[in-house]
């Protein structure tokens, strides 16, 4: 059990325990009371696209096939206007070892730990993420510990979490599980402290330059195969990494009129330290839970900056139901062959919905798909669904409400985006930035220009907020 | 006499990390009223029985001790029966394609 003195010593002591384990010394980056040299942080780690495609080639990260969802794209035009429904293609992130694009930023991470002769790694991570780093860790010779948020205090595990715990330790990793709550940050910090290995965090630039190979090669191959950018790239949001590594690799092959679009699921109304919501979610990432947050505050993180700064780079950002995403499941299945676990197909729910808006000639890329399996299907989910008291049912997706109801559409034209209000979310970001201030900080000028940058907005939009926030 | 599990065994321990009560201040109230729990397995440094406190070697060589709750641990998560809402869509979707003339 945790002592109260121990809790605030080692609290205390959260900066050094960071700056070690991460072998980065953020302070240097910093240029105001707020801003940081974003860019420099990412450029002085040495890995621009390149030299990442070759470090994931070594342990066959990377190159995934894209594929065109001819059947898919028919059924939108089933549901479209006459002469719309774009086509739409997938990027099969599930073809990487572990099964999804997280290996993309495990492996810049290991390679990192293990140039910096770190022993092992560790892990804070529930999801796809854990099992990438152990994976790349086995390959690289390195130890890895994963740090869960696993099973509510009834003892049952997220049915998605468990099949993590499976995959991780099925590739030898040590697994701490633990029930709800953010006091996770403790017992990581604690691990970090006591075994002295990397930190691997989802948050580090290592792991987000590791996604730009992503946005750089879907690029290549659309235009390869159809002599074009793609009109529209989805991912599936949640942390912010996925967002902006792909954004970041898309410009670096110089799509720079793609419009990349943000899609989580909406979990409205749950509340995500809450032990009795924990499972009724029937999602554990690409969800509202994260998104906001994340966009709205990004520095809320295991490291001092946060590399993943995902309301730079997105133009749009959309909302899908539980229901939507888990009828584009079975559809995927059953028209394209293709078995694909729940986050990639939240982009893919949110994509059916807009290829309705675009002329048949355009072209939408769904960044990604992952593995499916025991625990990580729609089947699992719903069925823990039922046994929690959530309502599964037919009927118009704008009755599904998290925790409550989850509606399967009864048509696929009934498949619709909420779109976020951005003006808002850019409010908010503004909001926590002032809030973060400390007595007697004042912004400079190099602050609003950082913070323009941020939320994508104008130095005078920025000045315009503050003032009325005051 | 209760079994002893043998040294060297795949088990499971269990601790307690804060108690109800004593969470971080910003948890709710449901969160508040239950305990931080962690559980971790590993390999089992010598004999005893279900329920003593015992000490573990985990895979990265790690020695940890709490109580000894689980034994060779199944992974028991499944598919569990098929979701009838779900299995009729792709019956639903093929006919809407046929009637437009884009399935066989
Ligand atoms: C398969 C998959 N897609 C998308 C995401 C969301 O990525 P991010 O957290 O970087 O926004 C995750 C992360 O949990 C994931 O595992």
């Amino acid at each position: 059990m945790i002592d109260p003195i121990s809790y605030e010593a080692l609290m205390s002591q959260r900066a050094e325990i960071m700056k070690q384990s991460v072998g980065l010394d953020y302070s240097q980056y910093e240029t105001g009371v707020i801003a940081f040299d974003y860019e420099r942080l990412l450029a002085d780690t040495g890995y621009d696209v390149s030299t990442a495609c070759n470090i994931q080639k070594r342990t066959a990260v990377g190159n995934t096939p894209l594929i065109e969802l001819k059947n898919i794209t028919a059924l939108v035009r089933v549901a479209a206007k006459p002469g719309k429904g774009a086509r739409i293609f997938v990027k099969d992130e599930a073809a990487n070892p572990s099964g999804s694009f997280k290996d993309r930023r495990a492996s810049l991470s290991v390679h990192e730990a293990k140039q910096k002769n770190f022993t092992g790694v560790v892990a804070a991570t529930s999801g796809n993420y854990g099992a990438a780093v152990a994976s790349q860790a086995a390959k690289a010779g390195l130890r890895c510990i994963v740090v869960q948020e696993a099973f509510d205090s009834q003892g049952i595990a997220q049915p998605e979490i468990a099949e993590k715990t499976r995959a991780c330790e099925g590739y030898g990793a040590e697994v701490i599980r633990l029930s709800v709550g953010p006091e996770l940050f403790y017992v990581f910090l604690q691990v970090l402290q006591e075994t002295g290995y990397f930190n691997a965090s989802l948050y580090t630039p290592y792991s987000v330059l590791g996604i730009e190979t992503l946005g750089y090669e879907l690029a290549v191959q659309v235009q390869q195969q159809c002599r074009v950018f793609p009109d529209v790239v989805i991912a599936t949001h949640a942390g912010g990494g996925n967002v902006t590594g792909t954004a970041r690799g898309l410009r670096k092959a110089g799509a720079n009129d793609t419009r990349v679009i943000a899609a989580s699921v909406d979990l409205s109304g749950l509340h995500m330290a809450s032990d009795h919501d924990f499972n009724r979610k029937s999602f554990t990432t690409g969800h509202t839970g994260f998104s906001m947050p994340f966009t709205t505050w990004p520095d809320r993180v295991d490291v001092p900056r946060n590399a993943a700064r995902a309301l730079r780079y997105m133009d749009r950002f959309v909302t899908i139901t539980q229901g939507e995403v888990f009828y584009i499941t079975q559809i995927l299945a059953e028209l394209e062959g293709l078995q694909r676990g729940p986050a990639g197909n939240t982009s893919l729910a949110a994509a059916f919905a807009i290829a309705q808006e675009l002329d048949e000639d355009r072209i939408i890329v769904v960044q990604e798909t992952e593995y499916t399996g025991a625990g990580k299907h729609p089947f699992s989910q719903l069925n823990l669904a039922k046994q929690m008291g959530v309502q599964v049912m037919r009927g118009d997706p704008k009755d599904n409400q998290p925790g409550q109801r989850i509606v399967i559409p009864e048509h696929p034209s009934q498949i619709t985006v909420t779109d976020v209000d951005l003006d808002h979310i850019r409010r908010s970001y503004l909001h926590h930035a002032m809030e973060s201030l400390h007595e007697g900080e004042r912004l400079s000028d190099i602050d609003i220009d950082f913070l323009a940058a941020e939320t994508r907005s104008s130095k005078t939009y920025v000045q315009e907020v503050i003032n009325a926030l005051h | 006499m209760t079994e002893l599990i043998e040294k060297d065994t795949w088990v499971e321990i269990q601790n307690i990390i804060l108690p109800a009560g004593e969470r971080a201040p910003q948890v709710p109230d449901d969160t508040q009223q239950v305990p931080l729990e962690m559980r971790v397995k590993g390999f089992l440094v010598e004999p005893a029985a279900l329920g003593d406190e015992v000490e573990i070697v985990t895979p990265v060589g790690r020695r940890l001790r709490g109580k000894l709750v689980d034994v060779n641990p199944a992974y028991t998560h499944q598919f569990g029966a098929p979701i009838p809402e779900l299995s009729v869509l792709g019956r639903e979707v093929r006919t809407m394609l046929r009637q437009r003339g884009q399935l066989k």
